[in-house]
């Protein structure tokens, strides 16, 4: 055991460091913050900012370098996210993308596929967004209806999806149709790979609770898509998704630095109340020491399944834990915040957005219902960790 | 980067499981609860044989010399197996002051550390602070704090009144005693030291025991709740059951990296070590009476029987949830430190 990193990690974080504190857009040089991503200026300018990251190849950095990527392994990866969150860069606008689609893409895709698909989600120029759930599919996925039907050369689909994040703005989207009507509900499902301007789709924005279209409902009337944009095999929609799952819920989405630096942030609110406010600061002391040592055991725990993981250990069931705790965590740190604030947390800014703390605890509110809802997550560690029959 | 156990760790871990299971099933945890002593000598002696009670005696002294990364994954071993034994106090906590000692006085540390590498002697350790002694009831040695030194008291120079208490093999005794120059291990500063080190050893400690316990609760109220039927299925098969026990998977499941890595702090002497180990406190001693708590009632009425055996283990979490800072005591502290809390 030896819970220091590396002399080459240690490079490898200052290059990132360096390089985040020099490009990253921010009031000080005079790009920054950008606005949400939620709009369209926003979405635009946080498009340009992946850009900005792949052209220095810092967009990927743990793909392999063909597709735009360094090659860099998971300890790289975990350690260029705490650089990215420690510098308070912007949320990636690409990361459905990048986080879930890809390592599917990875596993399941053709040469041709990743040659396609890869270096335009790493540079920004395709933004994915995802097509799951349906207006009576959510935590019952396999209950989905939206079509799927074969055709010469290819598939039309037809149907209707629903919470699709970045839905409003997004270029492709990768989405689960059901293939064969026939089959038993997990199987005859097949996953595809859409281009949102393809004729028969129309996106209808969902404003969410921040009054921004950060979703939206995307209806599929006789899209024909072609062979090629099926990944990994028809009817065999449902073993790939569950890939994606596994990545939402597990590691590559939630890098623990997330949690630290909300954590590290609550701490600098925490002194800057008391000094403000020591009445009302003062028996909130307990709850910002649970945030630091939440963050900081998800954190670890992180670190503990990394090792698994470069040891070609897989993460299995137990990527619902993972879910359970930083989606849990992420809420106390938020609920933390607003408390400490007071009647001041309602405020919104001078443009009528919701201020930071604000904003990062109505995302939190999120946190427990996407990805698969918790109560969901808390089925699948019951009988797939503890072995409890299903109900 | 490499947070894992080598295979030694892994294996000795393993070895004591064997043992367990077969020298330290519930009714022989019955049995050391009936006892006069709260817990068995020959199962001592057979722990000593093995490496366990001696891991951390250094190597002139008979014992393997080990450190607190490689005892981790045995108290967390203790705390899932019951044993009644005092692993804890002795190797985790009274060796360690003892072989600081060895040097400056001998004749009060050397005897004793070969005795305790042999299986010949139980230590336990106690804070003037303490309503009574934890494992001192039994112990051989005692290893006392008064007024800011620590002493090292043989039984046999105490006044030792048994508090009979929930736990039947915790076994705390107030102990009476005369401090002398003679039964002097530290003083001053020195002291102080050594006390805070044995504070943050014993948190970090209690913390694996109690995330041993825990994973047992959790594990058997899994057990039973596939087995117990009510409206003709498994209570398991009901959510309301499942998500107390995936809730309290999850805290044990993050609770238990936290204590590895105070146990790696504590063993480099990491500057924030102190930090680590009450995290690793608080995050067990919660996780643990949520699982205390979830695994009676999963178990419903027959839970709350004697004759079940979570209590056995219930017991223990209470107790050591409670002993060396509680879960906000250890909160507490990090806020003292990381929020400049005074």
């Amino acid at each position: 055991m030896d819970l220091r990193f590396s002399a080459d990690q240690d490079r490898f974080r200052d290059e990132a460091r360096r390089w985040l504190s020099a490009n990253v857009p921010s009031e000080a040089n005079g790009t920054g913050p950008l606005e949400s991503l939620d709009t369209a200026a926003g979405f635009a300018a946080h498009r340009a900012w992946e850009r900005t990251m792949f052209e220095a190849r810092w967009s990927v950095v743990s793909w392999p370098e063909e597709y735009g990527g360094r090659g860099a392994g998971l300890w790289e990866w975990i350690v260029f996210e705490e650089e990215y969150y420690r510098a308070g860069a912007p949320t990636r606008v690409g990361q459905n993308g990048i986080f879930l689609l890809a390592p599917t893409l990875f596993e399941f895709g053709t040469p041709e596929q990743k040659a396609r698909y890869l270096p335009p989600m790493a540079s920004g120029e395709e933004i994915w967004c995802q097509g799951w759930s349906e207006p009576d599919a959510g935590s019952d996925l396999a209950g989905i209806r939206s079509r799927a039907t074969r055709q010469d050369g290819g598939w039309v689909l037809s149907g209707q999806k629903t919470w699709c994040s970045r839905g409003a703005f997004a270029d492709w989207l990768f989405g689960l149709f059901r293939s064969d009507p026939g089959a038993e509900r997990h199987r005859g499902l097949t996953y595809f790979l859409v281009p949102m301007d393809a004729p028969g789709v129309t996106v209808r924005p969902i404003a969410q609770l921040d009054g921004e279209t950060g979703f939206a409902e995307v209806f599929f009337e006789d899209v024909a898509v072609p062979d090629d944009q099926v990944l990994g095999g028809v009817d065999r929609g449902w073993e790939v998704a569950m890939a994606t799952a596994g990545s939402e819920r597990g590691l590559s989405l939630r890098s623990p630095a997330r949690y630290t630096e909300a954590a590290a942030r609550l701490v600098d609110l925490y002194r800057t109340r008391r000094a403000s406010d020591p009445g009302h600061a003062a028996h909130r002391a307990d709850d910002v020491a649970r945030a630091v040592i939440d963050a900081e055991a998800y954190r670890l725990h992180t670190y503990w399944t990394a090792t698994r993981v470069a040891a070609g250990e897989s993460v299995g069931p137990e990527a619902s834990m993972n879910k359970l705790f930083w989606s849990e965590t992420d809420l106390a740190i938020h609920a933390a915040a607003l408390e400490l604030l007071g009647e001041a947390a309602e405020l919104l800014d001078d443009r009528g957005r919701p201020p930071p703390w604000l904003d990062g605890f109505l995302f939190s509110l999120a946190g427990p219902i996407y990805a698969g809802t918790n109560e969901i997550q808390r089925n699948v560690v019951a009988e797939r960790v503890l072995g409890l029959p299903r109900g | 980067m490499h947070f894992a156990f080598d295979e030694h760790q892994l294996e000795f871990r393993a070895q004591l499981r064997a043992f367990a299971d077969k020298e330290c099933t519930p009714a022989q945890l019955r049995e050391a609860w009936e006892s006069e002593l709260g817990w068995s000598r020959p199962r001592w002696g057979a722990l000593a044989e093995m490496g366990v009670v001696g891991l951390t005696v250094p190597t002139e002294h008979g014992g393997l010399g080990l450190g607190l990364v490689d005892v981790v994954l045995l108290l967390e071993e203790a705390g899932r197996s019951g044993l009644p034994e005092p692993l804890l106090e002795t190797t985790v906590l009274g060796v360690p002051i003892l072989a600081g000692a060895a040097g400056a006085t001998p004749a009060l540390a050397v005897p004793w550390l070969e005795r305790v590498a042999r299986g010949d002697a139980v230590v336990t350790v106690g804070l003037s602070s303490m309503p009574a002694v934890p494992a001192a009831g039994g112990a051989d040695l005692l290893v006392l704090e008064h007024d800011g030194e620590l002493h090292a008291v043989p039984r046999a120079d105490a006044t030792v009144t048994p508090r009979p208490a929930l736990d039947g093999s915790r076994r705390p005794a107030q102990v009476q005693w005369e401090p002398s120059p003679a039964t002097r291990l530290y003083r001053g500063d020195e002291a102080e030291v050594v006390l805070a080190q044995l504070g943050d050893r014993a948190a970090m400690g209690a913390g694996a025991v109690l995330v041993g316990i825990a994973d047992r609760m959790i594990a058997m109220a899994a057990l039973y709740a596939g087995q117990r039927h009510q409206f003709g299925k498994p209570i398991g098969s009901f959510q309301a059951v499942k998500h107390h026990l995936a809730d309290a998977l999850v805290r044990v499941e993050f609770a238990r990296p936290a204590v590895y890595r105070a146990a790696w702090s504590l063993s480099e002497g990491e500057p924030d070590a102190g930090v680590h180990a009450s995290m690793a406190k608080a995050l067990a001693s919660d996780a643990a009476v949520l699982a205390a708590r979830t695994a009676l009632q999963v178990h419903g009425a027959i839970g709350y029987t004697w004759e079940c055996d979570a209590h056995l283990w219930m017991k223990r979490a209470w107790a050591l949830a409670a002993a060396w800072g509680d879960a906000r005591w250890h909160r507490r502290r990090i806020a003292s430190v990381v929020l400049s809390v005074p």
